[in-house]
């Protein structure tokens, strides 16, 4: 199947001179839930403003189901649907007028069962005539993914979705991208929130600089660039680390009573063996021993790291 | 989807809501406005002056005054429409619709010229009750109110999304629009000025609005209606010209 979203060397120049993105290539499978992740400033927002049509981009080009963003804008922005960072609302109207306001402005003609639909699905049919002013921010979030939803997009967009967000409306939205999903709705967001990617994405891109560093399924870029740890419980506790184990660069933990080996899961050779041996050796013996992955947040760190 | 004419009536419908929402403002003040200057202009001065070119001071001024209300009512209106969502932000949703540009502008300046002839016509409602008012030529004098409210309305669009601030949206309407206004013959004919200030007063543009207008109630003006026809139209074109500049470039609205 053809990729719902083709980006293909996409550059953006700001006038003042800074480069947001930087000959950035990816390409988004349709019914897929794609996390872009990146600290701020890395041009995830410039990334999805293209896409969108809010930015001009300085070179590249973009298709959204086959429809080029440029030549065929409108047929490509019906598809797309955009919860935008900021609470940008119109404060003076109500959440009734200005979520059908949004189904109107893309061409979809009126349809008050669907949009009485979707405000109760996100718990805003009690607040359909309040003035959006007199919201609380998490309704205010919650009228903007009413309004992206409005025309039943088949791209949603969401834009550090969870940012300044309670944890119920967090939760409430994670339910919500996946009922979406299941009705084949693509889902592309932006985050630096690593437990947000780790728990929604299929797909994870990670963006520094401008640039794609890496774009990978979650669980391979967890195995492939996660780095596991050794814990050791030992049976006496140490006060110091024994010499002849310097090279394996043990941290001492738990006040004596834990040892802990880092290594490289995908390497060839991961040590394990040689440190046990060595350390019936040095003499320490331990009782216990667990092994754990590193998080998403310990990989994006690493990899952001070594870009600078 | 050629044209996205429900983008055009959403937009449209929204901006006349923004109206209706402060209706009270948007009509009791052109009224106060008109009558205070019938009580000054008309009732004070006015039965002093008695009549201009037969016809009486108080009835002289009024298609100035509605010209002198369409001109910053249309020009506020649009300029404002399009400002307030620049500066609250909700312009994203504006650039990342299925709308073409000339969509917008046809819904957004539509609206604005709507309301500013709607309150052109209170104000005719409400000087009718202090003069009597003869309208010789009714289809040209409707003719040139929408032409001037489109005109000006395409002009405010174009202040709104030029100023970067509240201070710049006043700039224009109070330094330049309303000195024009007030010096464009809207009082008196400027044919009562000295040779020199006359010919100064033809560079004025609004000049030819007012004296177009008025010659559509009483017959009678300062300019031929021809010349006021063709420079309201050169008005027009160059504001369609600075509209379509600012879509071609983006100027403002897109990085």
């Amino acid at each position: 199947m053809p990729p719902i979203i083709s980006i293909s060397q996409l550059s953006k120049t700001y006038s003042s001179g800074f480069q947001a993105l930087k000959s950035v290539d990816l390409d988004i499978s349709q019914g897929e839930i794609f996390a872009l992740l990146g600290p701020n400033g890395a041009g995830k927002t410039t990334l999805i403003s293209i896409v969108c049509g809010i930015v001009n981009a300085t070179s590249g080009g973009v298709t959204v189901g086959g429809h080029d963003i440029r030549r065929d804008f409108r047929a490509a922005r019906e598809m797309i649907g955009l919860v935008p960072q900021e609470l940008t609302t119109d404060s003076f109207e109500s959440v009734w007028a200005t979520v059908s306001f949004s189904r109107g402005l893309f061409g979809r003609r009126r349809d008050d069962a669907f949009v009485e639909k979707t405000l109760k699905d996100l718990s805003l049919w009690d607040k359909r005539d309040a003035r959006i002013l007199t919201l609380s921010g998490g309704m205010k979030r919650r009228v903007l993914i009413a309004k992206a939803l409005a025309h039943e997009p088949r791209v949603l967009f969401l834009d550090e979705p969870t940012a300044g967000v309670d944890v119920e409306l967090r939760r409430d939205m994670w339910q919500l991208v996946r009922g979406l999903r299941e009705t084949g709705v693509t889902i592309i967001l932006t985050t630096h929130y690593i437990e947000e990617a780790e728990e929604m994405a299929d797909r994870i891109g990670v963006i520094s600089k401008g640039e794609i560093i890496v774009v990978e399924q979650k669980a391979e870029l967890m195995s492939k660039l996660g780095r596991k740890r050794l814990t050791l419980n030992l049976q006496e506790p140490l006060s110091e680390i024994p010499d002849s184990l310097e090279p394996y660069r043990l941290e001492l933990k738990s006040g004596g009573c834990e040892l802990v080996y880092t290594y490289d899961a995908q390497g060839q050779r991961t040590g394990i063996t040689r440190l046990l041996t060595d350390l019936s050796a040095a003499g320490v013996t331990f009782r216990d021993l667990q092994t754990e992955q590193s998080s998403l947040e310990e990989i994006f760190v690493g990899l952001v790291k070594d870009k600078r | 989807m050629i044209v996205n004419h429900r983008a055009v009536a959403s937009i449209y419908r929204f901006e006349m809501a923004r109206a209706w929402r402060t209706v009270m403002q948007s009509v009791i003040s052109p009224v106060l406005s008109t009558s205070l200057y019938f009580v000054v202009f008309g009732a004070a001065i006015g039965s002093r002056i008695q009549s201009i070119e037969g016809v009486q001071y108080g009835a002289y001024i009024v298609p100035g005054l509605i010209m002198l209300s369409l001109l910053t009512q249309s020009i506020a209106n649009a300029s404002f429409g399009i400002y307030f969502p620049r500066f609250a932000g909700t312009i994203y949703e504006l650039l990342s619709a299925p709308v073409s540009f000339v969509e917008v502008v046809v819904a957004y300046v539509g609206a604005a010229a709507t309301k500013s002839i709607i309150i052109g016509l209170i104000m005719l409602a409400t000087a009718a009750m202090f003069v009597d008012l003869e309208i010789r030529h009714p289809v040209w004098m409707v003719a040139f109110l929408l032409l001037t409210a489109v005109t000006f309305s395409l002009f405010g669009f174009i202040i709104g999304i030029w100023a970067d601030g509240f201070e710049k949206l006043q700039l224009v309407p109070l330094l330049i629009v309303t000195p024009l206004t007030f010096l464009g013959g809207a009082f008196y004919s400027i044919d009562m000025l000295p040779p020199f200030w006359r010919a100064v007063s033809l560079f004025n543009p609004v000049v030819y609005l007012v004296s177009g207008f008025r010659w559509s109630f009483f017959g009678q003006s300062d300019v031929s209606v021809g010349v006021s026809l063709a420079m309201t139209f050169l008005f027009l074109a160059l504001c369609l010209a600075g509209v379509w500049w600012i879509f071609k470039t983006g100027y403002r609205l897109k990085a």
